[in-house]
């Protein structure tokens, strides 16, 4: 493992502890901090539903551990936004690390006293790396390269995605020295798919179906116990299309042992200490089920669930009561209000002193802020409702804009960072 | 809500999605997918059609939005001519090796279950192909008048959508060769199958909607019949009217205000300054998807729902909604 040096200058802290600009109060956080997480993790996994701002999280948190801390810190994203992938200059690079210039955070009025680097996942080009590595030689090498059974695995069957990027992630742990590597996961049918990927690799490759299957063809005729499982096989599929099959699976075997052994090493990184999971949802009732689902999960498979970051979430002041009564009192009582409203506002400006207009604009408004209030109450009720309990819970408010740069990583992070 | 012309002339294209004999609906996770599937086939429903409905996430919670019991893979009627299924791969095996290949699969399911789960591991596709080729069966037998498909999240349809062509180039001869040939016949029928892209107006949802579009036409046969933009918010004021607002802000106005409603009134006004500035930031990716889909693609446009609560009734209103849209 490569020297840590980033950890050096806050080892005297103890962990959970409010990081040097972390504020008072953490608008939610229970005993912990997402500085201290941060700072005592070495991978942070973010997950979840889609649709609920993961990548950006997972960005934010990256940003900001490289900020503040001194460490050197990676970014793996899988899909980021154009414009998300700019800021980080991923913009074309693709699979290899690229450190984001410190010209970029100037300009965005930042000092950080770490590193900031950023890589993005391509399936088909991890895939290639790792046949490159596990081959035996260059003609097997070549051989699956070119196989049209590996080419459809590697680069359209989606549940190789949940694997690679585990696998790549392990990879570049036990690689590099980077003190914070923040990872984000490939959009899932089912987020606990990547978890279960390098499991179900290893029993793949282990499978005493896979040996039946590449028994050569002649030895296959005169086994009496497999002989109708060919037969089936054969009429559904094809004969030459179970040879293809055949000549895959005899060429991935020589990678065998390579395979089970490095599945095994990348599922053990993902429960180890150093290894924490950060879940992000909204506090929309699927998402959070889902979320909710998912953290439990974690929990029931030892692994660390570090937080839990709630996004988007309404502002504050449309849960008020008063609010509600005085949006009410608008709606009523628009028109009145309106004809008061009116010389003040025309001694300003005589083009808007029409009251049937201030009256509308009266009545819209209210009725926009109990729409909203509707949404935000929910929201608290949903939230009540969480029952996991992570070291950490994060609530990050909604943004009017989006965030695609360094300065809204930062806002998004300094909420998240407690 | 704030309407928004969508027809641009030509032989009614939009009526024609309720024409078709199967829909996929697709969309990035979290824009609505399956509350727009199921509206669609309940709308399609309540217009008279025999209607199957079936999702293909096992996760998902279609029979939620209808508030009936959890479905499976033998589908059932849940509202009058509306019924509802859950995929399930293995079962759609073994009816397949039932119905195709007389092999009646009875007995233990375990070691089936497991050479199934091998072989779909290995051969790419096969999850994918039984999925389709149930849809297909369906559509083909004419057992329904419209098949709406829950489908996998758009980072997943093209996959599923291109597995029977994948498979047909892969496979040369045998039963799966002769069996992919028709799916793919109903697929590429335009006048037959249409793919429902969802989106809502946010950044990632647009980009993926015209990288959807792009991936259906080059790696599949099947068309894109219809985007559908969900949760697009109202429009609260026009420019002068916004000028009011500003006015009605600023401190001396406030101040009466404040006395008027006899409370703190900035909260509401702050609210209002919120949803105009949300809608704002979504016109411009509206506005960037309009640019980035083929223009003959109709556009459907859903109303932001301020419940966020899911159920028959929120089901039935964007029922109304897409109705309206597809000019009913």
């Amino acid at each position: 493992m490569a020297t840590r040096s980033g950890r050096r200058d806050r080892g005297d802290r103890a962990e959970g502890a409010p990081g040097p600009t972390g504020g008072a109060i953490a608008p939610a956080g229970r005993h912990g901090s997402m500085d201290g997480l941060l700072a005592t993790k070495e991978i942070v996994v973010a997950c979840g539903p889609g649709g609920v701002g993961k990548t950006t999280t997972a960005a934010a948190a990256a940003v900001m551990a490289a900020v503040r801390h001194g460490s050197k810190v990676l970014v793996l994203t899988v899909d980021p936004a154009k414009r998300l992938a700019n800021a980080l200059g991923l913009d074309g690079i693709g699979n290899t690390e690229h450190r984001v210039p410190g010209s970029a955070f100037r300009a965005a009025g930042l000092k950080p006293r770490g590193q900031l680097w950023a890589a993005m996942l391509d399936t088909k080009e991890s895939w290639d790396a790792l046949i490159r590595r596990h081959a035996p030689d260059r003609q097997t090498r070549d051989e699956i390269l070119a196989n049209p059974l590996y080419q459809n695995i590697s680069g359209r069957f989606v549940q190789s995605h949940d694997y690679i990027a585990m696998e790549r992630l392990y990879e570049i742990h036990s690689e590099s020295d980077y003190d914070l590597i923040v990872v984000d996961t490939p959009p899932t049918r089912n987020a606990l798919d990547f978890l279960d990927a390098p499991q179900r690799m290893a029993d793949f490759f282990s499978s005493r179906l896979l040996r039946w299957l590449i028994v050569p063809y002649r030895s296959r005729l005169v086994n009496v116990a497999t002989k109708p499982f060919y037969s089936i096989a054969d009429r559904i599929l094809g004969t030459e299309f179970l040879a293809d099959i055949s000549e895959f699976f005899i060429l991935f075997q020589s990678m065998y042992d390579g395979f089970v052994e490095r599945s095994d090493a990348v599922g053990r990184l993902l429960s180890d200490r150093r290894t924490t999971f950060v879940v992000v949802s909204t506090l929309e009732a699927v998402p959070l089920r889902e979320a909710e689902f998912f953290a439990e999960q974690l929990t029931a498979r030892r692994l660390h669930l570090g937080a839990i970051v709630l996004n988007k979430v309404l502002p504050d002041y449309l849960r008020g009561a008063d609010g509600g009564v005085v949006a009410e009192a608008m709606k009523e009582q628009a028109d009145r209000f309106a004809s008061l409203l009116a010389p003040e506002l025309a001694a300003a400006d005589a083009a808007i002193g029409d009251p049937t207009q201030i009256a509308r604009v009266l009545s819209e408004v209210a009725d926009s802020y109990l729409n909203f209030q509707v949404v935000a109450l929910r929201e608290m009720e949903e939230r009540s409702t969480l029952s996991v309990a992570p070291d950490v819970l994060a609530t990050v408010p909604f943004f009017e804009t989006d965030i695609f740069d360094l300065t809204g990583l930062v806002r998004l992070g300094e909420q998240i960072w407690g | 809500m704030a309407r928004h012309s969508t027809v641009t002339g030509g032989d009614d294209p939009v009526g024609s999605l309720l024409d078709l004999k199967l829909v996929f609906v697709t969309g990035k996770g979290g824009v609505g997918k399956t509350t727009v599937a199921s509206a669609l086939a309940l709308f399609a429903s309540l217009r008279g059609k025999r209607v199957l409905v079936c999702e293909v996430d096992a996760k998902g919670d279609v029979a939620g939005f209808y508030e009936a019991p959890p479905t499976g893979f033998n589908e059932r009627e849940i509202l009058p001519g509306l019924f509802a299924m859950t995929m399930d791969t293995e079962a759609s095996l073994r009816e397949y090796l039932k119905l195709q290949l007389h092999i009646p699969v009875v007995g233990r399911i375990g070691p089936l279950a497991k050479a199934f789960d091998f072989v779909a591991t290995a051969a790419p596709g096969v999850r994918e192909i039984l999925t389709v080729g149930k849809l297909c069966y369906e559509v083909r037998e004419r057992n329904y008048d419209l098949v709406v498909v829950d489908a996998p999240a758009s980072g997943h349809i093209v996959g599923q959508l291109a597995a029977p062509q994948a498979i047909n180039n892969l496979v040369k001869v045998g039963l799966i060769r002769s069996q992919t040939d028709w799916m793919l016949d109903i697929l590429s029928d335009a006048r037959a199958t249409g793919l429902v892209a969802v989106c809502t107006p946010e950044e990632m949802p647009v980009n993926e909607t015209i990288e959807l579009a792009v991936r259906i036409s080059e790696e599949t046969t099947v068309q894109l019949a219809a985007v559908v933009v969900n949760r697009v918010l109202p429009e609260l004021f026009g420019r002068q009217e916004e000028a009011v607002f500003d006015a009605l802000a600023s401190p001396g106005p406030l101040a009466l205000l404040d006395e008027l409603v006899d409370g703190d009134a900035a909260p509401v006004l702050d609210a209002a300054r919120l949803a105009v500035t949300m809608r704002r930031t979504r016109s411009t990716h509206l506005d960037r998807l309009r640019q980035g889909i083929d223009p003959t693609v109709p556009m459907l446009y859903l109303p932001y729902l301020f419940t966020r609560s899911h159920g028959l009734r929120t089901t039935r209103q964007v029922a109304a909604s897409l109705g309206e849209e597809l000019g009913y």
